[in-house]
């Protein structure tokens, strides 16, 4: 069992790191709307799939390929995002956090229910964009391009965020406004606005990693379903609504679950939970949260 | 008021009681499948509308039989699969069992079928085990099993070369039934396992896994898998360059919908064994575009949902040879042994006194994208497995019902 060559250690800490970052861009995003609304979003896989499928629809359609699809679908789906927080989860401000809960997760079993009905559940094939195609070889294994591309992508859209959220003037507003909303308003701020725009940039996020996804998995109704529960365990245990919590906590387990792939396959999907259960124990508001 | 609610509940004690004088013209049909999951499009709603086509082409409704169908989702789930057809059997007065892909919910259903007395129909899972060593008097396996997997891939790879196997196996039931069946003809052909490893069901990143296999300088990576787990592994090892490295991969399991979802370019050239194919001959030809017509993403059939379509079929016919449904699984499970089964998705065969179905097996190979002239042309045929070499031997199986 233990017998593993540090070539193939380095190889699956790799590619851990690559799952990991798409665990911290979709957990970035649901922390953000966390972290500001208050909103838990059940919806957040679904969208992460509707932002691969608008990538697909994309090409298919309009013939515009990866690079388009990297810019317009997070911006086709943040649009949609608002409209759904102008529409409907506006209504539920300042209710039980279970309704928005529950808002979110039926709008994710309709989106995904209407994409399986119309596209079955097997998927839609996706190619990688030919200026990535290829692979390295870094001596100890056989690094695509591609996956190379996601983790830096990736990584530098977390950085990002965190420093438009923690350290600019608008990310202040933002955190003022989620802790005094009256006040901010005071001060002439369009609060509702506000919200209705980060809900946006949190749906954004996902599509972003939806479309970061396309070339790997199939284009599937259910990629979304299947990701979202690890994806919340990554948010619970690095302290829910905590921006730089869910982008550390995305990449270490990336890293972890790789490392059980080879040590012990047969637990990699439950690791995580067991994990989140041991840090609940320890640390009830998660490694990076704030306790109220 | 208070005699008639007991009257009626004394009439109905006394027919569900009396199943020997109970029979009618009545029909209640269970397609218990994955209906949202990973093998929906494998079976699912393909399967019921393959039993719908089943029923309207026996005519028996117009013979004044009253044949219904109910379905469910088992998710995959062995226990929520035995709570449905608990439920149908007792509340639902369902007959039949049909579909039932994945092998796990497939296994743990057989004992239900049993201890109701329902006919159970399988078209879908793979355990070669249900007409092995899990085997009942209720149960037909219809559409494959694991052991004519192996024996038809498994077998061609090892003559073409490919003597040495590391396994990436889906961690249940069918997985490690597969994984078996091919390990034991690899190795009598000549060939050896180095290893395996076995991961869980609906993985969405194989990218370890292939690492793994790929390390084991193996020149043959066994897919044990099915539907998005073949479909992403496949993608996957194309990603990591596993076939530029020179390894080969063998889809054990590979049904049509994951040849259209990974496109002809991806899979062009896998070999893997069917034995169901919607261009084979003017009969499947006809069934699929009537099938297609009626699906809503307009996809042809996969030998799942044919093999509903023929189980469903056969099922009806015992029926009216018997001139109404007693009601008693066995009974009809040993009358449709006793007939010759005859369709035109399957053609002539029989079934077995385990309750094995018998019927040709078909080694195909993915079309290159250029040898594809139309919509769905996929597969070319590159050896048909005879019927009694198809699948395990009477001699050798382990089926308690043989022992008697």
């Amino acid at each position: 069992m233990f017998n593993i060559s540090t070539q193939a250690l380095f190889s699956q800490l790799l590619v851990g790191l690559i799952n990991g970052s798409f665990y911290a861009l979709l957990s970035l995003g649901l922390a953000v709307i966390f972290g500001m609304l208050n909103i838990i979003n059940f919806a957040h896989g679904a969208l992460y799939m509707m932002g691969a499928f608008c990538a697909y629809f994309l090409l298919s359609i309009a013939g515009l390929g990866y690079w388009w699809a990297l810019v317009l679908s997070p911006l086709i789906m943040g649009a949609f995002g608002m409209f759904l927080e102008r529409t409907m989860l506006h209504r539920l401000a300042g209710l039980d956090h279970l309704y928005g809960l529950l808002l979110t997760f039926g709008l994710a079993l309709i989106f995904q229910g209407l994409f399986q009905n119309y596209f079955g559940s097997s998927g839609l094939p996706y190619a990688i964009p030919q200026e990535l195609t290829g692979a390295q070889n870094l001596g100890f294994m056989f690094l695509p391009n591609y996956r190379a591309w996601v983790v830096v992508f990736s990584l530098a859209v977390c950085l990002a965020t965190w420093f438009a959220i923690e350290k600019t003037k608008l990310g202040a507003y933002l955190r003022a406004a989620t802790e005094n909303p009256s006040l901010v308003r005071a001060f002439g701020v369009n609060v509702p606005r506000m919200i209705t725009l980060t809900y946006g940039f949190g749906v954004g996020l996902a599509a972003l990693a939806g479309v970061l996804a396309a070339p790997i998995n199939q284009v599937r109704p259910l990629m979304g379903g299947d990701l979202i529960i690890v994806v919340f365990a990554v948010v619970v245990i690095g302290g829910m609504g905590s921006i730089m919590g869910s982008i550390v906590t995305g990449f270490a387990l990336g890293l972890v679950e790789g490392l059980t792939k080879v040590f012990y396959p047969e637990a990699s999907n439950t690791v995580v939970f067991v994990i989140m259960a041991l840090v609940l124990l320890v640390k009830p508001a998660g490694l990076f949260g704030r306790t109220a | 008021m208070k005699l008639m609610v007991s009257a009626l509940a004394l009439t109905a004690a006394l027919v569900s009681g009396a199943p020997a004088l109970a029979q009618d013209k009545i029909v209640k049909l269970g397609i218990l499948d994955d209906m949202s999951g990973l093998y929906a499009d494998v079976g699912g709603a393909g399967s019921v509308i393959a039993a719908q086509m089943a029923i309207e082409d026996s005519g028996l409704v117009a013979k004044g039989w009253k044949i219904d169908i109910v379905s469910a989702d088992h998710q995959n789930k062995p226990d929520v699969g035995v709570n449905v057809a608990r439920q149908w059997i007792d509340q639902e007065k369902v007959d039949g069992l049909f579909g039932v892909l994945s092998s796990g919910v497939a296994l743990a259903v057989t004992g239900v079928a049993k201890e109701k007395n329902v006919v159970y129909m399988n078209s879908g899972a793979a355990a070669s085990d249900l007409t092995g060593s899990a085997c009942t008097p209720n149960i037909v396996h219809w559409t494959y099993d694991t052991y004519l997997l192996a024996n038809g891939t498994g077998k061609a790879v090892v003559k073409a070369g490919g003597d040495s196997w590391y396994f990436l196996t889906a961690d249940y039931a069918f997985g490690q039934a597969l994984e078996r069946d091919t390990s034991a003809v690899v190795t009598a052909n000549g060939g050896k396992v180095i290893g395996a490893v076995r991961h869980p069901l609906n993985s969405s990143d194989f990218s370890s896994f292939l690492l793994q296999a790929q390390a084991s300088k193996a020149k043959i990576i066994g897919l044990a898998n099915a539907g998005g787990d073949t479909t992403n592994a496949i993608k996957q090892a194309n990603e990591f360059g596993i076939t530029a490295g020179g390894q080969k991969l063998a889809a054990l399991l590979l049904f049509l919908t994951d040849v259209h979802s990974l496109g002809l370019k991806m899979t062009a050239g896998l070999q893997f064994t069917e034995t169901f194919y919607w261009d084979m001959n003017e009969g499947t030809r006809a069934f699929s575009a009537k099938f297609s017509e009626r699906m809503r993403n307009k996809q042809k059939p996969t030998m799942v949902q044919a093999g509903v379509y023929a189980s469903v079929n056969h099922y009806l016919k015992a029926l009216d040879a018997m001139g109404g449904n007693v009601h008693d699984g066995v009974k009809i499970v040993d009358k449709m042994k006793a007939m010759p089964t005859e369709d035109a998705l399957f053609g002539k065969g029989t079934i077995r006194a385990d309750g094995r179905k018998i019927h040709p097996g078909y080694l195909f190979e993915v079309k290159k994208p250029e040898e594809s002239k139309y919509p769905w042309d996929y597969y070319k045929l590159i050896a048909t497995i005879p019927a009694e070499e198809a699948f395990t031997p009477i001699e050798k199986s382990a089926c308690p019902l043989l022992k008697k």
